[in-house]
């Protein structure tokens, strides 16, 4: 592997944001700053206001849960440029450690308060990041990403094989409201879990973020970038990348004390491959980036868990395929295109793609029921249980017996292609010329 | 002396199977330096189509169709999808390659279902290969196909007679991979197109400026790939389970292959396919455990020492993650992987 292949697509993108900041009154003064971080706050503190039900209540529990661990990804992901497919290890382990830390205060064995529990997990989870970080970070790039993949493999199998702590098939489950009561609060109730969540969530983010503002914080994205020059600067990027995959194994591992707290049982699947892979299909979903990107992945990862797959049993298909079209077309994620438009607005011609946007949506919209139509039929018949054969798509009924089903589907998805095709060439040449007056623009400033 | 005959071939046989998907995986990325993540998706694809194709005509068929087909699907792959994030850096081509084997697994229980399917060898192929015929009294001997019921059978209770059959499935897994593995460095190093292929790895834009089309040698070599993958699966089908899962069960075990025998190295990923192979089948087949070990030192153990499973957990137990744990010794003793050339 080449030294130069490190630097990621992330890379590439990120810098180009900072090389031409949205113009006019930034970077961004500290008051606006602090105010960004007020409204996380307030939002975190007024969800479960809003969405009061028990149900939602859980999802922001776990949407918080999922932010830490995508934003601990992305410090390795989007800032290190490192792929990792075995971060469910750090949040997994950790997540048995709290859960056996739940128990022993049950027991009495271990007396700290259970508020406590997600930092437990994050010790946890660092120290497992010191042990198995070590041999990782010996690499970057596709290496990397390989021994990430073996040690996921390695330590799932392993969890298997000693039922003594890790409860075998089973798992081991815990109970939370242990311990004395402080200030009536028992943590028995899921409101008050997803206070105690909001707040680590809060300080994690407020954390990550400012690890991004430290020097070791800045030399991760100078190995992710350009690792020969480190080098010759005298860094060693090994260490570089050891001391950061800590601290995100750390983070990692709070987030799965945090889970341990929610869920009360730990099994074999939190340190899976596929909890891993989950992580990054929607970091990178979301955007790898940006600091904010996995958090927008956080938020999807939950809903589609919790709501897409109530509505459809294809959907890890849904969800492949567009993560395939995402890294092809917008490989900086959904913040990426937010932020595309917000450079826009900057320089006031956001009005002149926008107007695009409802015909690009409605062809796509044509397409997808096309594509989803499709796909709805071949699972009927896969797993449609006995002689049901109809199932349906946005309202609309389907037979995988009638012809008519298979030949409109596919009439849907020729036609939306080619009309989001027709309208998306036209799109791409306006957004082009859009483009090319802001170069414009920044070059005639920059030439003053 | 059978057990480790047969046992050895068992895992030669697996070896070789694992060196027909990495040397594919290992050409690709040594010339694009793409990790084809989806590789063992291939893989899978082309045992399930050489199941369909079978249940038409028959399996030989097959066995030359689907790896055509997946060769073909691979090319297509390439020239649309991941040419295109080439510009976007090693982590996206990574990603894409992850994000298709991903929508591998699922359209392939989209469209075969969930559960294992029946895909078993053609009639040639069933049965042993031949048997070895142990005898305390006779020694060790070699019989073609099956041995006749009555030379397994002792005639009297002081005679010892075992016999070890050797699948047929086994040794034809055997005979193609060691056919390919010909074809392929006659191919690489006797044909014009094998010394484009060999310069274009090397020094793709001297090869470009004489008048190669360097993105067509990639596109023919991702699909090559590809194809010997789906022949690798036609294969791993009829010997093993056709499943979902069977990409990622063998995936995971190729990518430690490619990383133990050196990136880039076609002669490491030989050596450590063979090396994993035989590795895994003994393990499976011994049984011994910590416990045994201590207990044959007469090291005295208390009661709930000798209940921990950890101490109880047998050789065969542990076989699936030696891989994995060959990998991390590897990575920590040498770091450039068994035959490699170059860290990083």
């Amino acid at each position: 592997m080449s030294l130069e292949s490190a630097t990621t697509a992330a890379g590439a993108a990120q810098a180009a944001p900072e090389v031409n900041p949205v113009p006019a009154m930034r970077p961004w003064p500290l008051r606006g700053r602090a105010g960004t971080w007020a409204g996380f706050a307030l939002i975190l503190l007024l969800a479960p206001l809003v969405f009061s039900s028990d149900l939602s209540v859980s999802m922001l529990s776990q949407i918080g849960i999922a932010i830490v661990a995508c934003l601990s990804f992305n410090m390795l992901l989007g800032q290190g440029g490192m792929l990792s497919f075995g971060h469910a290890v750090y949040t997994g382990l950790a997540t048995f450690v709290c859960i056996h830390a739940l128990l022993g205060i049950a027991s009495g064995a271990f007396p700290v308060p259970v508020s406590l529990v997600p930092l437990i997990g994050g010790l946890a989870g660092a120290f497992f990041a010191i042990l198995l970080g070590y041999v990782t970070t010996k690499k970057a790039g596709t290496p990397f990403a390989m021994i990430t993949l073996g040690i996921g493999e390695l330590v799932a199998a392993m969890v298997l094989m000693v039922p003594e702590f890790f409860g075998g098939e089973g798992g081991v489950s815990a109970n939370r409201s242990v311990g004395k009561p402080f200030l009536g609060i028992t943590f028995g109730p899921p409101l008050q879990v997803y206070y105690l969540t909001a707040f680590y969530t809060f300080v994690c983010t407020a954390a990550m973020f400012a690890f991004t503002r430290t020097p070791l914080g800045r030399m991760l994205n100078a190995v992710r970038d350009n690792p020969e020059r480190v080098e010759f600067i005298g860094y060693s990027t090994q260490r570089v990348r050891y001391f950061s995959f800590i601290i995100a194994g750390f983070f990692a591992g709070v987030a799965g004390g945090m889970y341990a707290l929610n869920f009360e049982i730990a099994t074999s699947e939190v340190v899976g491959a596929g909890r891993s892979g989950l992580y990054l299909l929607f970091t990178f979903l979301g955007g790898a980036t940006f600091f904010f990107g996995p958090i927008i992945g956080a938020i999807l990862m939950v809903l589609s868990f919790t709501l897409l797959s109530e509505l459809t049993k294809g959907w890890p298909l849904y969800l492949g395929l567009v993560f395939i079209l995402m890294v092809m077309f917008a490989p900086g994620g959904i913040a990426s295109l937010l932020m595309m438009n917000v450079r826009l607005a900057a320089y006031r011609k956001l009005g002149r793609v926008v107007v695009w946007y409802p015909a690009l949506m409605a062809t796509a919209l044509v397409m997808l029921a096309g594509a989803a139509a499709l796909i709805e039929l071949f699972y009927q018949i896969q797993l449609g249980s006995g002689n049901e054969t109809h199932t349906s798509v946005f309202g609309i009924g389907l037979d995988t017996q009638s012809q008519a089903s298979w030949i409109g589907a596919v009439a849907v998805l020729l036609v939306g292609y080619a009309l989001f095709e027709l309208v998306r060439r036209r799109f791409g040449r306006v957004w082009g010329r859009v483009q090319e007056e802001i170069e414009a623009q920044v070059a005639a400033r920059e030439g003053r | 002396m059978e057990f480790f005959t047969i046992s050895m071939l068992n895992g030669l046989s697996y070896g070789l199977l694992l060196f027909m998907l990495s040397s594919g995986l290992t050409l690709i990325f040594s010339m694009m330096g793409v990790l084809n993540f989806a590789h063992a998706s291939f893989y899978m694809i082309g045992a399930y189509l050489a199941y369909t194709i079978a249940k038409v005509t028959g399996f030989w068929p097959g066995l030359i169709i689907a790896p055509i087909v997946v060769g073909l699907l691979g090319a297509l792959f390439e020239s649309q999808c991941l040419r295109r994030v080439h510009k976007f850096g090693h982590v996206a081509e990574l990603l894409i390659t992850f994000g298709l084997s991903f929508v591998v697994v699922e359209l392939v229980m989209l469209i075969w279902g969930r559960t294992p399917v029946e895909f078993p060898p053609p009639p040639s192929l069933r049965g042993p290969a031949f048997t070895l015929v142990n005898s305390s009294v006779d020694g060790l001997r070699l019989v073609l196909g099956a041995a006749p019921a009555a030379m397994c059978q002792a005639a009297d209770s002081s005679v010892r007679v075992v016999c070890s059959p050797f699948p047929a499935t086994r040794g034809f897994m055997m005979l193609v991979a060691l056919l390919m593995l010909v074809a392929l460095w006659l191919l690489l190093t006797r044909t014009r197109i094998g010394l484009v292929i060999q310069s274009a790895l090397t020094h793709p834009e001297m090869v470009e400026s004489l008048g190669h089309n360097v993105p067509r040698v990639f596109m023919m070599v991702f699909g090559a790939g590809c194809a010997l993958a789906g022949l690798a699966g036609v294969i791993g089908g009829v010997t093993f389970v056709t499943e979902p899962a069977m990409a990622f069960t063998v995936g995971t075990i190729i990518f430690v292959v490619v990383v133990v025998g050196g990136m880039g190295s076609l002669a490491g990923a030989f050596v450590a396919s063979l090396l994993i192979g035989v590795i895994q089948t003994f393990a499976i087949a011994l049984d011994y455990s910590l416990l045994s070990l201590v207990r044959g030192l007469h090291i005295p153990l208390s009661e709930g020492a000798s209940d921990f499973s950890v101490l109880k957990l047998s050789i065969s137990q542990i076989a699936p993650i030696l891989p994995y744990l060959f990998l991390v010794l590897i990575l920590i003793f040498r770091p450039k992987g068994l035959l490699g050339t170059r860290e990083g």
